[in-house]
């Protein structure tokens, strides 16, 4: 039997991750792409608990994550299309239009 | 041990494709490699019991979303972006504070999982037939969080469709 300690620790693993995709990564797809791995990380652990205590209540939750990992990725390639078709670039680093 | 053989395989395949997500330089190596962390992620769930949300990771994750990635790349994929520096300027601060996240996480569960009732799982027949559980829950306890995920979807909808007009 595997101890849920250790979907935590791949859980956490895929966090850490994802974290570091997002603050190291120039490219706007990729920096989305970790968002999605970081998603992933929380629903396993959402999942492996709901396993150990024998409900499914964890796998709505799960559920709800992934209709909000939906919607974000629609919205945020939808943001993406349009900055691009007006700055030419995919560089997160040179979205500063809101910086002075 | 079978059991075992199949956690810890899913869990070196999600591992090493997500170092390759956000390693790799050409973005559709990275969309191919999110798809393999995706698809062993939906193997943990399975061998977690969890037959509906495997499927559903399967269908919406893997089939929906990537899609949704891979056709934005095909729109938008610039060759320049190959030749430029993948990594902002400030990568070693971020990665240097990302690693100290994730070491205090580690800690927090290493020292934390003594405390913590982390025993025995229950049986996995209380987890069987998974969709109709799951159903069940969704359409008696979490009813009013399942009509706003409607409601969320429909903005998100309407937002694409205004993000992707050609004048905003």
């Amino acid at each position: 039997m595997i101890p849920t300690s250790h979907y935590l620790f791949l859980g956490l693993a895929l966090f850490t991750i994802g974290v570091i995709g997002v603050v190291t990564r120039r490219n706007v797809i990729v920096i989305l792409m970790s968002i999605e791995l970081m998603l992933n990380a929380v629903n396993i652990n959402l999942v492996a608990f709901s396993r150990l205590v024998g409900s499914v209540e964890g796998h709505a939750f799960a559920i709800f994550i992934i209709t909000d990992a939906a919607a974000e990725a629609a919205l945020g390639l939808g943001i993406i299309i349009a900055f691009f078709r007006n700055r030419e670039t995919l560089l997160g680093d040179e979205m500063d239009l809101l910086k002075w | 041990m079978l059991d075992q053989a199949v956690f810890y395989f899913f869990a070196a395949l999600a591992v090493i494709s997500a170092v390759l997500v956000v390693t790799r330089r050409n973005v559709v190596q990275s969309a191919i490699f999110l798809i393999t962390a995706l698809l062993a992620t939906a193997g943990i769930f399975l061998q977690l019991h969890a037959e509906f949300l495997f499927i559903v990771q399967v269908i919406l994750y893997a089939g929906g979303i990537m899609v949704l990635f891979v056709f934005v790349i095909m729109l938008i994929n610039l060759d320049v972006s190959l030749h430029q520096v993948q990594f902002n300027r400030q990568w070693w601060l971020g990665l240097l504070l990302a690693l100290v996240l994730g070491a205090q996480l580690t800690i927090a569960v290493a020292v934390g999982r003594s405390g913590l009732p982390l025993g025995e799982p229950a049986p996995a027949s209380m987890l069987e037939p998974s969709t109709q559980l799951v159903g069940k829950v969704l359409f008696s306890e979490y009813m009013l969080p399942f009509e706003i995920a409607s409601i969320l979807l429909l903005v998100a909808m309407i937002g694409a469709v205004v993000m992707g007009k050609k004048k905003i």
